[in-house]
């Protein structure tokens, strides 16, 4: 039977407008940086990293408010799509429009200095580290769907928008750790990213299963195995798009010198 | 005059000898995952995805190959393209490890995932043993062949000796 139930009418709109809001907000900024920069250095900020931005905003803005959102209150396929827009495209998308790179050039040197600083600061640098940003996100998932967290999180709002916003960033600082798109003060190798995401891809595949076999609390069991599914197969689609930026970038980083294959292939 | 140039773009092969079998290798695994998933799960719906004998070591090792066969197949084909453009392709070395990977691949998923973990089987329904003993022959055969075509390319380094070519390339002259 299903036991999991929804919200007042009235709170559930708040947490929605509260969740929308941060990401309606960094849309604006975003906006207006590029206006910013534009004027500042007369030249076009890339067409493609605005669309990134907007289809990542929007993203997150169907898993939060809206239909969708509404329905994953009481579906758990929904919900598990709203996971996938909100924890991991959402994320990629963001991180491709390179919003750090963005604020850096927009801000007066004195001020992006402070942010450098910040980013340049131990908490972040630990925080940015594969391995932890692994551990939070894919921990957290499991935090989520194997104890009652899960039904916690539609009784109670406050819970509903740490979790949500947790999710996000989480799947966003994790983004950032594995492929170095935007501005990365703190760099790791690649075989260690290659390893963490390896690592990652498994406890979301095994988690996945998991669901499917062993539904979460409230959860009934023709909608946990295709949530279980959805997760398996939609967070394949997303991830092979972040092992092929991973690779690309290998690739491009190991391109012998143009000189030497010159002189190896004259030296024969 | 192509046949020279030819010869010349992959004179780089001999230093990059084991890095074109693991090319393969991962290729190979990747890609008889792939089919595995594709035909026997979408296909022909004879493996399910989840089966109620499904122990718990078993979910963790598909978790563990499910991300690493998608890792491997986009990783080696990187790798590859980096052959290339070292002219260090070696077709005989990386179509051996293509046959070693996948049959290595599929030796451990019909032995130890299908039999010992229990995380499904190739059939429902059906006398499950000529489908096991063909499944595991079909998976030794591969690894033979691949074998076999890792020393046949054996040959390929002799004769290129045997020619006087510089065989390690310049860093050891």
């Amino acid at each position: 039977m299903y036991m999991v139930h929804p919200h007042h009418d009235g709170n559930e709109l708040i947490g929605q407008i509260l969740l929308t809001l941060p990401f309606v907000l960094a849309l604006f900024l975003y906006v207006y940086a590029v206006i910013l920069t534009q004027r500042r250095y007369q030249k076009q900020w890339p067409i493609y990293r605005i669309v990134f931005w907007f289809t990542g905003i929007i993203c997150t803005a169907v898993s939060v408010i809206g239909p969708l959102a509404q329905l994953a209150v009481v579906d758990f396929r929904a919900h598990m799509v709203t996971h996938l827009l909100l924890g991991m495209l959402a994320p990629l998308l963001l991180v491709l429009a390179t919003p750090m790179t963005l604020i850096l050039r927009t801000l007066p040197v004195s001020k992006a200095r402070m942010v450098t600083r910040i980013l340049k600061s131990r908490p972040l640098r630990i925080l940015s580290n594969p391995l932890v940003a692994a551990l939070l996100n894919v921990g957290g998932l499991w935090l989520l769907y194997t104890t009652d967290l899960y039904m916690l999180m539609h009784q109670n709002l406050a819970v509903h928008i740490l979790v949500h916003m947790h999710v996000f960033l989480i799947g966003y600082l994790f983004t950032i750790s594995i492929i170095y798109i935007d501005l990365t003060p703190h760099r790791t190798s690649f075989i260690f990213r290659s390893v963490v995401l390896l690592m990652a891809l498994a406890g979301h595949a095994i988690l996945s299963k998991y669901i499917y076999a062993n539904p979460p609390a409230g959860i009934i069991k023709s909608q946990a195995e295709i949530g279980g599914m959805l997760m398996y197969y939609g967070g394949d689609a997303i991830e092979i798009l972040l092992i092929v930026i991973l690779c690309y970038q290998w690739f491009k980083s190991t391109k012998p010198r143009e000189g030497l294959l010159q002189k190896q292939i004259i030296s024969q | 005059m192509v046949k020279d140039n030819q010869k010349f773009t992959n004179q780089h092969r001999f230093n990059y000898e084991r890095r074109n079998v693991w090319t393969g290798v991962l290729f190979g695994l990747g890609v008889v995952a792939f089919i595995d998933e594709t035909v026997f799960h979408q296909l022909l719906h004879w493996h399910h995805f989840y089966d109620k004998s499904t122990t718990d070591i078993g979910l963790v090792s598909d978790g563990l190959f499910h991300a690493f066969s998608w890792f491997a197949t986009i990783g080696s084909s990187f790798m590859l393209a980096d052959l290339h453009r070292r002219h260090a392709f070696w077709f005989k070395k990386w179509l051996g490890g293509i046959f070693i990977g996948g049959g290595a691949f599929q030796l451990y998923d019909g032995t130890i995932q299908h039999k010992v973990m229990n995380l499904h089987q190739i059939r429902y329904g059906v006398d499950i043993l000529p489908y096991d003993a063909i499944w595991n022959v079909l998976a030794l055969a591969m690894i033979i062949v691949g074998f076999i075509l890792l020393r046949g390319s054996k040959g390929e380094e002799r004769d290129t000796e045997k020619r006087g070519l510089n065989v390690h390339g310049p860093s050891a002259s």
